[in-house]
Order: structure tokens, then sequence, then C-alpha cells
């Protein structure tokens, strides 16, 4: 039990230091892929020891909301960190405590209280933000539930420990068509759900167009800082269900040997890296959508993720 | 072997309704155009993977002929005829809007796996996927065919369904004779010269190719 809690402990650790830099990597890339050089992959990092050293300004007429969400954007994605495989094939200390929809639960906290943080910062800006990421809240969420439905189809069971189990025992399910389909639908929903480009411009400067990014504006200091490494840290942990859980299980250490999890650790930098490749590709390669035309994409992902479903109850 | 090859088909079928669904998304002619062409492939590797473990050169000759005929001279012949309507105009208009149409195409392919489950039993075929899968996307390429209002829109759509009928084909028959091959070789082409030469004549009267304004077509003044 000591050794699944340092683990657990691992995990958050993997996390919480390597995620900055995987945010860095993907802007330079990005960067690089437009044939400009672009900031250090480290610049994250600076990013935030700046902010933690700022001083902060909180309106006076804003409530207790705005001054905990920072933190409730921090610790979620933690907490969900606790939940799924981020380094072990093996169940650890806390696995059993929530499944994939209890995560996603968890997740919906933090986008609650930072919607509701944005509005109450009075700033208009804010409050449009807020309903935009509604919006596309409102319209991400019956994919996740829908992939989540195939999942426990397919694995019957939703704890994603059991769930990477069964697309690759048998190696058949791995190809199954159901699969290729709920990884479609499940990728364009994490790009929605963490603000990338078809969907939001994340490097985007202009109020007005901002879906995402609007909200932290009238962060700063130590709460902007915050609220970005939370940014950071839910696209790490949602790329990691999507690796580790949906799409390639392989790499992740079998027993708790430093050996073992020293691999473990470099397999699953190198997965993230190779995501960030098809996201740069995907960045690149498309437009912003126009606000109304964003439904029409997560019309697809719905489409898509219901086929999947459709297709693994006819077993085809 | 053999169960690694029908492994990688099934992959290959979904991508190949995804391939579907995003034709039915698609706003651009061009992109759609592309998906298409992505879509032929991936007929043509479908074909290459059943026609490889018990070996039948009458499949691996058909994905010769689709990725020839659609990959290349298609494509190469619509830009040819009709470039003003695939790459100046960006936007293709549809009858309903696109919503609407992916919840109709939902249920089509829904429809297309229940009716594809008798043909499934009925039929003692290599891999029931192609089968279920390729009937969904015919309905869904018959879908593309309605809802699209100009002609080359429309004629992706009509070889969409094209392509999902022979997805659904190579499992039922594994050996074709040779002469529905050459018909797709020489039909299919013809096919769309025809269309995209009639669509560059209405496009050069009418600088459109919406096909139900060729109901009010008059002569000029």
């Amino acid at each position: 039990m000591t050794q699944s809690i340092a683990l657990n402990l691992l995990q958050i650790a993997f996390v919480l230091l390597l995620s900055p830099l995987f945010a860095g990597i993907l802007a330079r890339c990005k960067e690089l892929v437009q044939s400009k050089r672009g900031p250090s992959i480290f610049q994250p990092y600076r990013d935030l020891r700046k902010l933690f050293g700022k001083d902060e300004r909180i309106s006076e007429d804003s409530s207790w909301i705005f001054r905990s969400a920072p933190y409730f954007v921090f610790i979620v994605p933690l907490i969900v960190t606790l939940l799924i495989p981020v380094l072990t094939d093996f169940p650890l200390f806390f696995a059993f405590a929530g499944d994939m929809v209890g995560a996603g639960f968890i997740l919906a906290i933090s986008g609650m209280f930072f919607t509701l943080a944005a509005i109450d910062g009075g700033n208009p800006y804010g409050a449009m933000g807020a309903s935009r990421t509604r919006m596309v809240g409102f319209l991400a969420e019956p994919v996740i539930i829908i992939v989540l439905f195939t999942v426990s189809f397919v694995a019957n069971s939703t704890i994603p420990y059991i769930v990477q189990q069964h697309w690759v025992h048998p190696i058949a399910n791995f190809f199954a068509p159901s699969h290729v389909l709920l990884l479609i639908a499940f990728f364009m929903v994490l790009l929605a759900e963490t603000g990338r480009l078809p969907v939001d411009n994340p490097s985007g400067h202009f109020e007005l167009a901002m879906v995402d990014e609007s909200k932290a504006l009238e962060f700063s200091g130590r709460s902007a800082a915050l609220i970005k490494y939370g940014g950071y840290m839910k696209f790490v942990v949602l790329s990691i269900v999507f690796l580790n859980v949906l799409t390639t299980p392989w790499g992740l250490a079998t027993n708790g040997s430093p050996a073992g999890l020293a691999l473990a650790i470099a397999l699953v930098a190198v997965k993230i890296l190779a995501l960030i490749a098809v996201i740069v590709a995907v960045e690149s390669s498309y437009a912003k959508l126009r606000l109304f035309r964003i439904s029409e994409f997560l019309a697809a992902a719905f489409v898509v993720s219901v086929t999947a479903m459709i297709t693994e109850i006819l077993h085809l | 072997m053999t169960a690694l090859l029908l492994e990688l088909n099934a992959l290959v079928l979904g991508l190949f309704i995804i391939s579907t669904i995003a034709m039915t998304v698609t706003r651009q002619i061009g992109a759609c155009m592309q998906i298409f062409i992505v879509q032929s492939l991936l007929l043509a590797a479908s074909a290459f993977l059943l026609g490889a473990a018990p070996f039948s050169w009458h499949l691996f000759a058909l994905g010769c002929v689709t990725v020839a005929s659609k990959a290349v001279i298609i494509p190469w012949l619509l830009r040819r005829l009709v470039p003003g309507e695939i790459d100046r105009r960006r936007e293709l208009s549809q009858a309903i809007d696109v919503p609407t149409t992916l919840l109709i195409a939902l249920g089509l392919t829904f429809a297309g796996y229940a009716f594809a489950q008798h043909l499934v039993h009925a039929a003692d075929n290599l891999s029931p996927g192609n089968i279920s899968m390729g009937f969904a996307a015919l309905l869904v390429g018959l879908l593309l065919l309605a809802v699209r209002i100009e002609a080359v829109p429309q004629l992706l759509g009509l070889l969409a369904m094209e392509n999902a009928a022979f997805l659904a084909g190579i499992a039922i028959a594994p050996d074709f004779p040779l002469i529905a091959e050459l018909a797709i070789a020489f039909d299919v082409p013809l096919l769309a010269f025809i269309v995209a030469l009639l669509a560059r004549i209405a496009y050069r009267s009418m600088g459109t190719t919406q096909v139900g304004g060729l109901a009010s077509l008059k002569e000029r003044q």
C-alpha cells in the first residue's frame, strides 16, 4: 500500500513538473512549423515564476468564488491524475475511488468555478468567454458520454485501468472499427475542451474572438499563474486519458521497479510528444472555425461517437 | 497472417466510415474532393488486404484500378474541367443545413447496418464488416447526392456511393469477373468527365452549377 501511494505521488509529480514543458514544446513546434523561431520550450516555467512573484489585483466587488476559482482550476487536474493510469498499468491506491465518468465530473467542477469566476470578475469579455466555453462544453458533453458508453460496452467497465487492458487482449479489439471511431470522436473533443485550434485559437490576442482565454483576463499574479498552470495540467491529463486509456496502453510500468518506472516516464513522454506532433499538424492546417460552426464540428464528433457505439453493439 | 490482415481490414473499415462522415460535414468543395481521394485509397487498401490472404489477383487489379481512376484521374479531370467550382468557390451549398444532414446520415448509417445484417447472414463471405459499412456508406452517399445543390459535390456523392458499393462488393464476390474491373476503369472516369463537362457548360453560361437552377434556364437575349 505504501508503494501504491508513493507511485500515486510520483504520477502527480510527473504531471506537475512536466506539464509546462509539454506546453512549451507545443508552442515552440507550432512556431517552427510556421517558419518562426518562437520562445524557448522552458518559457512556460519562466512565465509561471514571473506570475507567482507578482502582486495580485482583485476587484472589490468580486466574491469568494473569484478568489477560490484558481485553486479549483489548479487542484482538479491533480485529483484526476490520482484516478487514471499515468505511469503504471496496475491499479494504484485511488484507482477505484472513481471511474472515467467520475473523472469527467471532477474536471467539470473546475470548469464550473472558472466560468462563475469569469462572470464574477465583472469584465464583459469574461462573461462572453464564459458563455462561449459553456456552449462548447454543452456540445462536447454528449460526445464524452457516448464515448464512455461505447467504452463500457467494449470493456464492461469504465474504470480506466480495466478499460486499457481490453484494447490489447485480444489485439483484435485494437483494430476494431468502433475503436478507431471512438478515438477520432475523443480526439475532436480533446481539441475542443483544451481550446485548441479548430475551435479556439490558443495564441490569439483578440479578445472578441477568444473562447477560453478571455475568462482568465481578469486574473493577475498568483491567481493567473495557478490558472495557467491548471490549463497546462488539464491538457496533459486529458492527453494521458486519450493515450494511456483509449489509444495505446503500451509502455506503462508493469511493476514498481525504479528501472521500469523510469522507462515508463520516458515512454509516456514520447507518446505525449507524438500527440503534440499530431496537434501541431492539425493546428497548422486548419483555420479557426466561426463561432456558429463549432456546433457543426462537435455535431460531427457526436455522429462519429454514436456510429462507434452502434458499430460496437452490432459487433461489426 | 490471415487474422492480422482481417484486423487491419477492420481498421480500414473504421477509417472508411469516418471518411464518409467527413464528406458529409465538410463545406469546402476542395476538401470534400480530398476526402474522396482518401476514401478511394481506403477502398483500395481494403481490396489489397482482402486479396492478399487467399491470394486473389482480381482484388489486386481492382485496388490498382481504383487508385488510378478515383485517386488520380477523376480529381485531375475535375480540376481541369471545372477549376472555378473547386478552387475559387470555397463553400458548397446544401438544401438542408449540415447538423440536420449529419443527423439523417446517422439514421441512415444505423439503417444500413440493420439491413446489411440480413445480407451478412445470407452470404458466405470473408469480411462481414465490409458489407455493413459499405451499405451504410452507400446510403450516406445517396444522402449527399440528394442534399448537395451544385453539380461537382453531387458527383462526389455519386462517386462515394460507388466506392461504398465496391467496398461491400469485394467481400461478397472476391473473384470479380474481369469485366467489372474494366467497367470501373472506363465507366467511372467517363461518367465524371461527362458530368464535369456539363457542369463546365452550366458554369460558363450561369456562373453557377446549381442543378435546381437549370429548370429556369433560358436563352440569352
